[in-house]
């Protein structure tokens, strides 16, 4: 971690502005930024550890809690509520047995909801990890469950290769 | 315009890579401006085109260009905005995955004009894919001369880095976004000073958006005339209109400025979805107020948008068909600039919360006789209050729902439902 943070700082001619790319370092190699880590990336760029908690509280891809192996960003932004999440959140809580913001008990995944992704040619999309999952209706939700459930049988946290690219 | 400009290499299988790129005449611009043209020169000819922001404000870049100061003592910073945020718009996401080498010889000829050694491009952190291709296109354009030192033979020197965002809306402000660049929270920067003379680590800066800077390198390569001949004279150019929500074909369409809304929902993107009319249309992402079915002729441009009481704003066009509630529309819209206020001033972040709250109460049916003068005067203590446009757009965008859809707002408070469901 350390390494890599130091390489992006770089490119900076401030360490300050490396605190951001720094947490999404951190957060890649731990699944989430609790205390003990943000306190590693203040000391690695040798920042006040203030100015790391008022980033890793204010911007919302920063998670100080932990998430399940997968989670299902759903957007719930105008264009895809005009083409049917509110449909697809329910099913989701449904087959999940969670509610929104919820974890499933066995640590697989975590639902929430999340603003524009920035892809409504697509709408409704759900992002997984770093995926976009496009044109989605039940019965591709319920494919794409199955697609995760499965390669958790073989190797957690490996790039998920099965699924599309956005634009792809 | 019959040949498409900005998408040109979009739909090819390896549009991405440079080899693609070069193909096409790429970066042939870049070499003519740093061979045949003066810093100023660039400028001049970006002034002529007319160019205007694609982010959203509209303002002439060459004009935004000239302001930053010849001799600063200072090094000057270009920042391209890729942070796209505003809902309904995924145009510069698409550039980026599909033609990231457009995007960077604008980075290039923009850098040389206003005399930059450094850029930065703060790019959506959701956006894995565009990150990945930029970064490889940037690699790639290290590796053949036209970024690095002494580019292409000349004496300008040029390095491009990405800055990966980690999700705040408020970033499409360009001060919040500086402040975001330089390690804290986003929120938007008392002007003046602009960010021309004082941005980036208080050193002049100029921030474009990424369909701004991928005009540049065709204003150089075919002239200012060419592209202020395309749509209206005070806002030409080819334009990336983002269409999405109940339409028949949601997808990134290039078409001359101007173009009527009505032609680009119902010719280009194909109409409603069968069995069911338009209600109305949003035509520059969530910030820009809805126009109802009946204006659908306004031409698609900063000043005929403007005209009408709305705004072009990032062109992302979504249609909202008659099995929609607009109460509901409105809330999820109110409830998405509640989320995204950064909390540095009152009226925002106070007032949004209480409409939110006002809406939701109004769409469960459980809404009081008080309730839309309400929503009005919170709207009158919202706009022009502000510090940012965050809280126009809220303010602009609501009343526009309740101008409009006054009738579906008192039908849910006197049927005490909402009358969608």
């Amino acid at each position: 971690m350390r390494e890599k943070i130091e390489v992006a700082a770089a490119r900076y001619p401030d360490q300050r502005s490396a605190i951001m790319p720094a947490l999404l370092i951190a957060q890649k190699e731990h699944g989430h930024l609790p205390g003990p880590v943000l306190e590693e990336v203040a000391d690695i760029l040798g920042v006040e550890r203030i100015w790391v908690y008022e980033l890793a509280t204010f911007y919302t891809l920063f998670r100080i809690e932990p998430v399940g192996v997968f989670h299902l960003q759903l957007c719930d932004n105008v264009s895809c509520m005009l083409r049917g999440s509110e449909d697809l959140l329910r099913h989701l809580e449904a087959v999940l047995g969670i509610k929104k913001d919820g974890t499933t008990l066995d640590g697989l995944f975590t639902l929430s909801t999340v603003e524009c992704l920035g892809a409504c040619e697509m709408a409704p999309v759900m992002q997984v990890g770093d995926d976009y999952h496009g044109g989605l209706d039940i019965a591709r939700i319920d494919a794409l469950l199955e697609r995760l459930r499965a390669m958790t049988g073989q190797a957690i946290g490996a790039d998920p290769a099965t699924t599309t690219p956005p634009g792809e | 315009m019959t040949e498409p400009v900005l998408l040109r290499n979009v739909d090819m299988p390896d549009g991405h890579l440079l080899a693609t790129y070069e193909a096409g005449g790429g970066y042939q611009a870049l070499a003519k401006a740093v061979h045949e043209h003066t810093p100023d020169e660039i400028i001049d000819l970006v002034k002529k085109s007319n160019l205007r922001g694609r982010g959203g404000a509209g303002f002439p870049t060459g004009m935004k260009w000239s302001f930053v100061p010849k001799r600063a003592g200072k090094p000057k910073y270009l920042c391209c905005n890729a942070d796209e945020g505003e809902p309904g718009t995924f145009k510069d996401r698409i550039i980026m995955e599909r033609d990231p080498h457009q995007l960077i010889e604008g980075m290039a000829i923009s850098g040389y004009a206003i005399g930059a050694e450094t850029a930065y491009v703060y790019i959506r952190g959701e956006y894995a894919l565009a990150i990945r291709r930029l970064e490889q296109a940037l690699a790639e354009a290290h590796a053949k001369g036209y970024l690095g030192k002494r580019i292409l033979g000349s004496d300008f020197n040029f390095t491009v880095h990405i800055h990966c965002g980690a999700g705040a809306y408020i970033c499409g402000e360009e001060t919040a976004m500086l402040d975001a660049l330089e390690g804290k929270r986003a929120q938007p920067r008392l002007k003046p000073p602009f960010p021309a003379v004082e941005g980036l680590y208080a050193s002049p800066t100029v921030i474009n958006n990424v369909e701004t800077l991928a005009c540049v390198p065709h204003i150089v390569a075919r002239g200012p005339d060419w592209f202020r001949g395309i749509g209206p004279d005070k806002s030409p150019g080819p334009k990336l209109y983002c269409l999405s929500g109940q339409v028949r074909k949601p997808g990134l369409y290039e078409l001359p400025m101007g173009i009527p809304l009505r032609e680009l929902v119902e010719d280009h993107a194909g109409g409603p979805l069968p069995g069911r009319k338009i209600k109305a249309v949003i035509p520059g992402g969530v910030s820009a107020p809805l126009i109802p079915e009946r204006g659908l002729d306004v031409g698609m441009d900063f000043d005929s948008l403007a005209a009408a009481g709305s705004m072009l704003g990032s062109a992302g066009v979504i249609v909202i068909d008659d099995s929609t509630c607009m109460v509901k529309v409105a809330t999820r819209i109110i409830e998405f600039f509640h989320h995204e206020s950064c909390g540095k001033c009152t009226p925002c972040r106070e007032g949004l919360n209480w409409v939110v709250k006002v809406l939701r109460r109004v769409e469960a049916g459980q809404g009081g006789p008080g309730d839309l003068e309400q929503l009005e005067a919170l709207c009158k203590g919202i706009f022009g209050n502000t510090f940012c446009a965050l809280g126009d757009g809220a303010a602009m965008g609501l009343r526009a729902a309740l101008t409009h859809f006054e009738h579906e707002f008192v039908a849910h408070i006197e049927e005490r439902r909402c009358p969608f469901h």
